[in-house]
């Protein structure tokens, strides 16, 4: 999947998408000398933000791990990633039926909480899988991405006929999702 | 937004200028009563006894108030309370049938339905009096005078004896002849009136009565749900009002460790045959979840009060496992108790996607026992409906912000102000948000229904201590060899749902203090404490609670005789006066102090011979009379020590009471799970914050199961404890 593409998450056989999940993975830093407990853990987290007009209105990260109205769910905040071999360190579900009806929008980000940027972080990725047949949908190579330590990933839209998708891809620079909100309003 | 009230519950006014709104669906009577403070009818001297203090059809107007002339399905009341008189504390709404018209109760009639408005429309509170069977009259509303503001109450008191008995309660003397009085005025004024519409037979009727209730308050949601649309202005309830969180959160996802990290009683985590049929208490409790789903059908079809015979207590993939569970306690000890216990653990987690139908099924939740999968399908319940009202309330908002955002902007631009592009784009706005709101509202009905639908296979299903008194799982009672995993200290309800009732469950041994507000109605705060302290006591096993009453200046001595007339269920008063609190108070601080001090030196078992090693709760009356500087700090270290050696501490008391204190006392307050008498809402959900709607357990009127089940476990031999 390319920047700025668009697809549909009708699925073929006419039925709609009912859930899809952002995957974030990386590999945990490397110890290096005598010192290794030194070594700077490296933190990676995943956010969704929700739109309504425009405007945000709610939001997932790893404060705030179930929207009030119960269908974003982030799993769990982990500190150090590790899995690093296609395994996902963090998630984000999204039960699609449940978001609430003024939702339209829904962004998912990545940032850096410890501040690495992504050209130092090794094997990071970060992918949306559509959680009823466990396909994946997009997937972005973060590692070598350049001086950047935040990602506007994707975004998932309501239009009349349901769910669509869209690559953002856009790299942006931040803490947490409330330094990318600047960021995200022009790709909305 | 309008309030939707339940019986009981009052609601502030907000200025003195309503108009009453009564929808009964069938012609009724309306009239209203002024009373003084202590609620006897208010009649200026020299005045015909009727004359001053009674607005009713044969003479409708009042200083402040008219009532219409004639018998309607729909009713108008404008109230003025600024220029009511002085001496006017309460304004009663009451409501009659016709004689000789229409239903002969109103058990036959849908459910009279009142909204309490602004002279403008929009609405204050609404109420639904349901639950009604052979009344004839009512009083539906109470508008009272309370510290200088005026509030209104949802009372739906009814009699059978129609006006005559509810003017007698009132304290009017000549109550019959007024009462002929106002239905001769009525059937004057017939004529006019609106034909009645057909209804069922008087026989018929009353078979379904429960149905029309039910169907009634249904119709009467979406025609209130209108206003609320309308006037929202974008509030939604401030939780910031709220007093407490409910304890004791197994969310969905932490439901498994949660609840594993209990008791002693649950069952080791892990799952291995071997594992659970090793460790005792694992398997017992394995085994008293195998008779559950058998005691549950016979304890629910004995009254014959359950609507439908086609309820399965089952878990869906669970078909033949209680009949296997429920021989566990053949032999628990021996390893052919084994393998019953692990597959009971290991089923609900194991295949059998075919579920058959598709409709809820009481236990559909994660669990090592019915009991567990029950709670915890009760707590995943409460969830959903706090997360569903959440995303309804956030999109009303959201609507309504749109909408006053887009009236800014078209206000701003001198273009668009006025002429008639504004007036179309001010419509367009409009229609944006009543769409959305629709929207939303249907989404949430989606979520409601579905709800509804669990909840009338749960509650049947539901064990004692997870069940309301009106249950017929009581009327099975036996007494528990252990104690439950929770225990249910009342229902909770949200506005836009006020038909659902989710269990307020609360685990077992208690983590807090209860604190029965006595601040609005003091004897009902005394019976909703014996209620709860009934509960507590069927809960455990025979002898495993040790409750002591403190009722220093014996008020509350008709209150709390159930609780005595059993048997020695509880502790005999001590002297009273602050002489019988202290001394109650120094043995139980120092029982604390000597179980904390075992603890802390490893030496559980090095506890005198003969030290009851029941649980003991304290049930405190009218604190804090009786007590002194020493009595209060002695309380206050057992509420925040005691939970954890098992001495648990019930308070009935109005804060006012304490006032002297000061904020010393606030910690206490705040330390305790607040229980009020009448429903009010004051309980935060752990998720998202909503403020619920409590309502205390108290036992139906003119039932007799609290006594029969206290006789019952009076009755019982204690459980030994000790190895």
């Amino acid at each position: 999947m390319t920047k700025g593409q668009k697809i549909s998450l009708s699925k073929s056989d006419g039925g709609a998408l009912s859930a899809v999940r952002m995957g974030l993975g990386w590999q945990a830093a490397p110890r290096r000398g005598l010192f290794g407990s030194r070594t700077r853990e490296i933190d990676l987290d995943a956010s969704a933000v929700l739109f309504a007009d425009k405007q945000p209105v709610d939001v997932v990260f790893f404060r705030h791990l179930t929207s009030d109205d119960g269908s974003v769910r982030h799993t769990g905040d982990n500190l150090v990633g590790g899995a690093g071999q296609g395994g996902d360190d963090e998630s984000i579900l999204v039960d699609l039926q449940r978001v609430p009806v003024h939702v339209d929008q829904i962004v998912f980000t990545v940032n850096s909480f410890t501040g690495q940027t992504f050209a130092e972080v090794q094997n990071a990725f970060c992918r949306l899988v559509d959680e009823t047949n466990g396909q994946e949908l997009a997937r972005y190579t973060l590692t070598g991405g350049g001086p950047y330590t935040a990602q506007i990933m994707a975004k998932v839209q309501r239009g009349a006929s349901g769910w669509s998708m869209t690559a953002i891809g856009t790299p942006a620079n931040g803490r947490t999702f409330q330094d990318l909100i600047p960021a995200i309003l022009p790709v909305l | 937004m309008t309030a939707e009230l339940v019986r009981g519950q009052n609601h502030p006014l907000p200025g003195t200028r309503l108009e009453i709104r009564v929808s009964a669906g069938i012609p009724v009577v309306a009239a209203v009563t002024l009373a003084d403070e202590q609620g006897r009818a208010v009649a200026a001297p020299g005045e015909a006894p009727e004359g001053a203090w009674l607005a009713h059809p044969g003479s409708p107007q009042l200083s402040g108030v008219e009532v219409p002339r004639q018998a309607a399905a729909e009713h108008r009341v404008a109230v003025d309370l600024g220029t009511m008189p002085q001496p006017v504390h309460r304004v009663h709404v009451l409501l009659a049938l016709p004689p000789g018209r229409g239903p002969a109760d109103f058990g036959a009639a849908p459910a009279p339905h009142l909204t309490v408005t602004r002279p403008d429309g929009t609405g204050i509170a609404s109420y639904t009096i349901t639950g009604l069977t052979s009344e004839t009259a009512l009083i539906a509303l109470e508008v009272y005078r309370r510290q200088g503001a005026w509030r209104v109450r949802a009372v739906g008191q009814g009699y059978a004896g129609g006006l005559a008995a509810l003017l007698l309660d009132q304290a009017v003397l000549e109550a019959p002849e007024v009462a002929a009085r106002i239905h001769e005025a009525v059937t004057r004024a017939q004529p006019r009136s609106i034909p009645v519409p057909p209804s069922a037979g008087p026989a018929d009727s009353r078979a379904t009565q429960g149905e029309v209730a039910t169907d009634g308050s249904a119709s009467a949601a979406p025609t209130d749900s209108r206003p609320r649309r309308g006037a929202s202005g974008g509030t939604v309830p401030a939780a910031a009002d709220a007093e407490g969180t409910v304890p004791g959160v197994p969310g969905a996802s932490s439901a498994a460790a949660s609840t594993f990290s209990g008791g002693p009683g649950d069952a080791p985590p892990g799952g291995s045959p071997a594992q659970s049929g090793s460790a005792s208490p694992g398997a017992s409790r394995a085994a008293s979840g195998g008779t559950v789903p058998g005691t549950g059908p016979s304890g629910a079809a004995a009254p014959g009060a359950t609507p439908s015979g086609g309820i399965d207590y089952r878990h869906p993939r669970r078909r033949t496992v209680p009949a296997q569970g429920a021989a566990v306690p053949a032999g628990p000890a021996d390893g052919g108790a084994e393998a019953p216990a692990g597959s009971s653990g290991g089923a609900p987690s194991g295949g059998g996607d075919a579920a058959p139908g598709g409709g809820p099924v009481a236990g559909d939740a994660a669990g090592w026992t019915m009991e567990e999968r029950l709670h915890n399908q009760i707590w995943g319940m409460f969830e959903d409906l706090a997360r569903s009202v959440a995303a309804y309330r956030s999109a009303e908002d959201f609507a309504q912000s749109r909408y006053e955002q887009e009236l800014d902007r078209l206000l701003a631009d001198p273009r668009t102000r006025g002429g008639p592009a504004a007036e179309a784009a001010r419509e367009q706005a409009m229609a944006k948000q009543v769409a959305l709101v629709d929207q939303a509202r249907a989404v949430l009905d989606r979520d409601l229904a579905q709800l509804v639908a669990e909840a009338e296979v749960v509650e049947p299903a539901l064990p004692p201590a997870f069940a309301g008194w009106e249950n017929p799982s009581w009327h099975a009672y036996r007494v528990p060899q252990e104690p439950p995993l929770a225990v249910r200290l009342g229902s909770l309800s949200l506005p836009e749902a006020p038909e659902l009732r989710i269990p307020l469950l609360v685990r077992l041994p208690l983590e807090r203090g209860l604190w029965v507000d006595a601040g609005e109605d003091r004897r009902g705060a005394l019976d909703t404490a014996v209620a709860v302290a009934a509960r507590l006591l069927a809960s455990y096993p025979a002898g495993g609670l040790t409750v002591h009453v403190l009722d220093p200046a014996g008020t509350g001595a008709t209150a709390f005789a159930p609780l005595y007339a059993a048997g020695a269920l509880v502790q005999p008063q001590p002297t009273p006066g602050p002489a019988g609190v202290g001394e109650v108070l120094q043995r139980l601080t120092e029982r604390v102090d000597l179980v904390q001090m075992a603890l802390r030196g490893g030496a559980a078992d090095a506890l005198p011979p003969g030290f009851d090693a029941a649980e003991q709760l304290l049930v405190v009356h009218e604190f804090p009379f009786g007590f002194d500087d020493r009595a209060v700090n002695q309380l206050r270290y057992l509420a925040d020590e005691g939970h954890t050696v098992g001495v648990h501490v019930l308070l009935v008391a109005d804060r006012e009471d304490a006032a002297e204190y000061g904020p010393l006392l606030s910690p206490l307050w705040r330390a305790t799970l607040r229980l009020t008498p009448l429903p009010s809402d004051h309980l935060a959900d752990p998720w998202v914050g909503h403020a619920w709607t409590y309502e205390p357990p108290l036992v139906p009127p003119g039932s007799t199961i609290l006594p029969q089940v206290l006789r019952h476990l009076a009755a019982s031999p204690p459980a030994t404890h000790g190895q």
